[in-house]
């Protein structure tokens, strides 16, 4: 059963809804605030949660009952100041966040962190929340001389950063994380001259079968195309989702029951190599994760392209 | 007339009953049925919002003073009680961002070092500690009110409103500033306080003996608004009224109207501090990105529904609302079929249209709520027969 | 210098969008003592009205026709939300207001299903021009110039029109008005239809300078634009405007500083100086309450 949560105020609310319904295993949520809101209920109610792209520490932080299958913001942050460092050989960062949003600050703790170590300095902003106007950010980061703009923060805002920042003729490059890669993203970056890059769990061509699979669900069910923004390009969430899934069933495979109870404690036994990577947990429930993928955007096309693979060293 | 004793009356004794029957119900509920069933998180969610809604009321129904700062004073209150009571072991893990915090006093804590910390001594301690959190994160409130509402509380009606308002966001952004980091953890969530499961009565083995977790939310939320029903029932409740129904006449009749707002602003903010610290139990997690002014606007409806005035009203019109949005318009979001064929409307989101189009019929066609400014108890009164010649 | 200009620029464009909304509420209030709190909801439709119109017809019929709609929704509020309690003490007509915001905010997130989207080009203005080193896009010039325009047209309005001598009878004493012949009704829809034009038209400016429409949208611009009105001397048209640009500026200014946190708390705080300091705004007239 779905559950759609806006804000984590809602969150316990829902979380009963599901607990209530007694079901098995939890799949989510994709945003970290969302699932830590929502930990306290599942874990009341002895209930295995499996986070699917919430990427702060916190939510496995500290108890035994969630899991997740994708990286972390200390390495996401991390992988991607590499990146700005190494590859783009950036030496001036200009870091923008949603105030009062936990995965927005915390990845641009973790950037700052590494993008320092590398020997580079770093801006940082936050804007309030439903702000629209982000050309004064725009103008800063600019007028400092900065290198890369780096805002890991949600599809609304980054929507409207990478089309205001098009009309200003900005020589950084935009660097994002996992919620940049979207489809609406793309759009915002067509036929302009930004420079793109998001890092994320899975990058089409990875799994030729998946991809196959993918598009034509896709393309022949008309409420899922709207929902992926109108066309089949793959994101990551997708992805990770599917992978999700097969994790949960073989956790029910492996438990050889449907009680909560019994999958919590066969999950973190659980290996399966996904159409993302290999996914094994570790102790605090994290998917044992070294790499991540870097995409560029390919703005004649309005498709991702393939950069490359970085890893945290 | 004079004959008339001052005693419980015949409806006020029925609502008491109600009242006490209500209680022991729950309890027996949530050690019967099924423990995680969504009527108890109702019932946690609605016992909280009763509370700050009930102190909304007395400064918009009784008083007359047309504030929407709530969320700001729950956001106080919910951040003191969890900054008081976050166990210190854990507290270096929670500021992560932050290296630690520079608070390092727990009152739970502190209670655990005088009484011990296993068993009993570990629940008592737990008790005192939160119960003593609590009222900080209401006079935290209070402190703020008093100093807002030296500049604002002579403002009309609609310009007070926006002040409230304008004060409620201020306070967020600040509680929201990385610089304050080490104290509110800046932009992620405060967690690891005690909440109300951790009232649940455990046996040695950490098997649950007697679940008390939706009984305490309505014990406290009573505690509070039993003593705003004998506030409102005393002289200082009789000049609040006084002020709402005429200033200047109030002012005429001597009541000093400058002290009389600015108690009935810092009692009412008390309340919604200890609102807030209640919201912090209910929610697990306290962030400053939840107490947004939506909040106060939901607490505003949920006054206008049960009757701006009364105070039962508001405690009932807490229930509907959050039964109705949380759980019985559930099924408003899910896709319907009749005979196989998917009805049009129903998919997510259709839950909360419903929900607006019902509060504005209510608020068109049903002006004075529920309750309107009656109370409870007269409902039940003894209907008086008029006499020839009375 | 490039920075400098830039933020002008933003700044100018920013407060004469909030101008035109702000407009909006400084009529309703004058006239209704009501702070329509709807009315930046109902900005924030007009835009999700254009994003769905713009996909099924070209945009010349596109944009007239999402002024209508604007125009007709905001009559049909005033009508179904306002009007039945106009006898009503004021807090019962703000919670009207309030309930209405709400339900504006449910129905684009049900539409939408949640999902950000984003406003169609439109021509001309969404180009990009450089104005002494800065680029920007044509309409952030366009804007403070339409403002100016559109005030103008709207005091001509006000001073020499019939219905304009009305609404001014109207917003100095309802009753009295009433009892002179002025037809209430008639003044009060045509400044909700004034109120919904300008919003319309706002909202092609604001949405064409910042693409992505969500439901929230509409609240923070909304509310900024009373504070706006409120700055100027609410019941005051030039005001309003003034107000809003200062607003705007201020706005870009501090968000281009290290305290950028704070950008919507200053507009707050100022709006709390000037209720204490002068409550009837920079442009307001003082009126005596008669017991």
């Amino acid at each position: 059963m779905l559950i759609t949560v806006l804000t984590s105020q809602k969150a316990p609310a829902a979380a009963a809804v599901l607990v209530g319904k007694n079901v098995a295993i939890v799949l989510g949520s994709y945003g970290s605030g969302v699932s830590i809101a929502a930990s306290e209920t599942f874990k009341n109610a002895g209930v295995a949660a499996m986070g699917i792209t919430c990427t702060n520490p916190n939510v496995t932080a500290g108890n035994d009952h969630y899991f997740r299958i994708c990286f972390l913001d200390p390495f996401q942050g991390t992988v991607l100041a590499n990146f700005a460092a190494k590859e783009l050989g950036a030496k001036k960062a200009y870091c923008l966040g949603e105030l009062g949003n936990e995965y927005d600050q915390g990845l641009i703790s973790y950037f700052t962190e590494a993008f320092k170590a590398a020997g580079g300095t770093v801006i940082s902003d936050s804007f309030p929340t439903n702000n629209s106007d982000f050309t004064t950010y725009i103008n800063k980061a600019k007028s400092e001389g900065c290198d890369v703009f780096f805002c890991p923060v949600s599809i609304a805002y980054s929507t409207q950063i990478v089309a205001q920042a098009a009309t200003k003729d900005v020589s950084f490059a935009i660097l994002g994380s996992d919620t940049l890669d979207d489809n609406m993203v793309l759009d915002a970056a067509k036929g302009t001259d930004i420079k793109l890059y998001v890092s994320t769990f899975y990058a089409e061509g990875g799994n030729a079968d998946f991809d196959a699979g993918i598009k034509e669900y896709i393309n022949t069910n008309a409420d899922a195309k709207t929902a992926n923004g109108g066309n089949d390009t793959i994101s990551a969430v997708t992805a990770m989702g599917y992978d999700a899934y097969f994790v949960a069933i073989e956790a029910i495979k492996a438990a050889n029951s449907t009680d909560p109870g019994a999958i919590k404690t066969a999950l973190p036994t659980v290996k399966y190599t996904g159409v993302s990577g290999d996914i094994a947990f570790d102790d605090i429930g994290d998917a044992k994760r070294d790499t991540a993928y870097i995409k560029t955007a390919d703005n004649d096309n309005a498709a991702w392209k393939f950069v490359t693979q970085q890893s945290a060293k | 007339m004079l004959n008339e004793k001052k005693k419980l009356n015949k409806g006020s004794l029925i609502t008491l009953i109600i009242i006490l029957v209500f209680l022991i119900a729950t309890i027996v509920l949530e050690n019967t049925i099924n423990p995680n069933s969504l009527l108890f998180t109702v019932i946690r969610k609605a016992a909280v919002y009763s509370l700050v809604a009930v102190s909304m009321n007395l400064l918009n129904g009784f008083t007359g003073l047309f504030s929407l700062g709530q969320a700001g004073f729950m956001l106080l209150g919910a951040y003191t009680y969890a900054i008081l009571t976050i166990p210190n072991d854990v507290r270096d893990i929670i500021y992560y961002l932050f290296q630690g915090s520079s608070f390092h006093v727990s009152t739970v804590g502190f209670f655990e070092g005088i009484l011990g910390d296993t068993g009993v001594a570990a629940f008592i301690s737990m008790i005192l500690g939160v119960i003593i959190a609590i009222v900080a994160g209401g006079l935290v409130a209070a402190l703020v009110a008093y100093l807002i509402g030296l500049p604002v509380l002579r403002l009309k009606s609609d310009y007070l409103a926006i002040a409230t308002l304008g004060f409620a966001e201020i306070l967020r952004a600040i509680f929201q500033w990385d610089k304050l980091g080490k104290i509110t953890n800046g932009a992620n969530a405060l967690r690891g306080y005690p909440t109300f499961s951790d009232f649940n009565i455990k046996a040695e083995n950490g098997a649950t003996v007697l679940r008390l977790s939706s009984f305490i939310p309505l014990l406290f939320a009573g505690i509070c608004i039993l003593v705003i029903v004998l506030l409102i029932n005393s002289s200082y409740g009789r000049a609040f009224k006084a002020i709402r129904d005429d200033e200047v006449a109030a002012e005429a009749m001597g009541i000093n109207l400058a002290k009389h707002k600015m108690m009935s602003f810092c009692i009412s903010s008390f309340f919604a501090g200890v609102g807030g610290a209640l919201f912090a139990m209910f929610a697990s997690t306290v962030q400053a990105k939840t107490f947004t002014s939506a909040m106060t606007y939901e607490i505003f409806l949920i006054v206008v529904i049960g009757g701006i005035g009364s105070i039962s009203g508001s405690c009932i019109a807490s229930f509907l609302y959050i039964a109705c949005s949380e759980w019985w318009l559930r099924f408003l979001d899910n896709t319907q079929y009749i005979n196989g064929t998917q009805l049009p409307l129903f998919r997510n989101g259709f839950r909360m249209v419903v929900f607006s189009v019902v509060i504005m019929v209510i608020v068109l066609f049903f002006r004075d709520g529920l309750f309107g400014d009656k109370e409870l108890p007269d409902l039940f009164k003894k209907r008086r027969v008029k006499k020839d010649g009375e | 210098m490039e920075f400098a200009v830039s933020q002008i620029l933003s700044g100018i464009s920013l407060g004469g969008q909030y101008a035109l909304i702000a407009i909006g509420y400084t009529m309703v209030y004058g006239i209704l003592r009501l702070i329509n709190f709807a009315h930046g909801d109902v900005f924030m439709i007009a835009g999700i009205m254009m994003i769905y119109m713009a996909t099924t017809l070209p945009l010349y019929i596109a944009i007239p026709a999402m002024i209508i709609c604007t125009v007709l929704l905001g009559f049909l509020i005033e009508r179904a939300a306002y009007k039945p309690l106009r006898a009503a003490p004021r807090m019962s007509v703000m919670i009207s207001a309030i309930g209405v915001s709400y339900l504006l905010q449910n129905l684009a997130l049900y539409i939408t299903g949640g999902q950000p989207k984003t406003y169609p080009r439109i021509p001309w203005i969404s180009d990009t021009v450089t104005i002494f080193g800065a680029r920007t896009y044509v309409v952030t010039l366009v804007t403070p110039f339409l403002v100016i325009a559109l005030v103008v047209a709207l005091t001509l309005l006000i001073n020499h029109t019939k219905i304009g001598i009305a609404m001014r009878a109207v917003s100095k004493d309802f009753e009295t008005s009433q009892l002179m012949g002025v037809k209430i009704n008639t003044v009060i829809s045509v400044t909700f239809i004034i109120g919904s034009f300008l919003a319309a038209v706002g909202s092609v400016l604001y949405f064409t300078n910042y693409p992505t429409v969500v439901p929230m949208s509409g609240a923070m611009p909304g509310l900024k634009a009373f504070v706006a009105a409120v700055f100027g001397g609410i019941g005051s048209i030039p005001g309003a405007v003034i107000g809003a640009f200062i607003i705007g500026i201020c706005e870009t200014l501090i968000k281009g500083t290290d305290y950028a946190i704070f950008s919507d708390a200053f507009t707050f705080a100022l709006l709390i100086v000037i209720l204490v300091a002068k409550p009837t705004g920079i442009f307001g007239e003082k009126t005596t309450d008669k017991v």
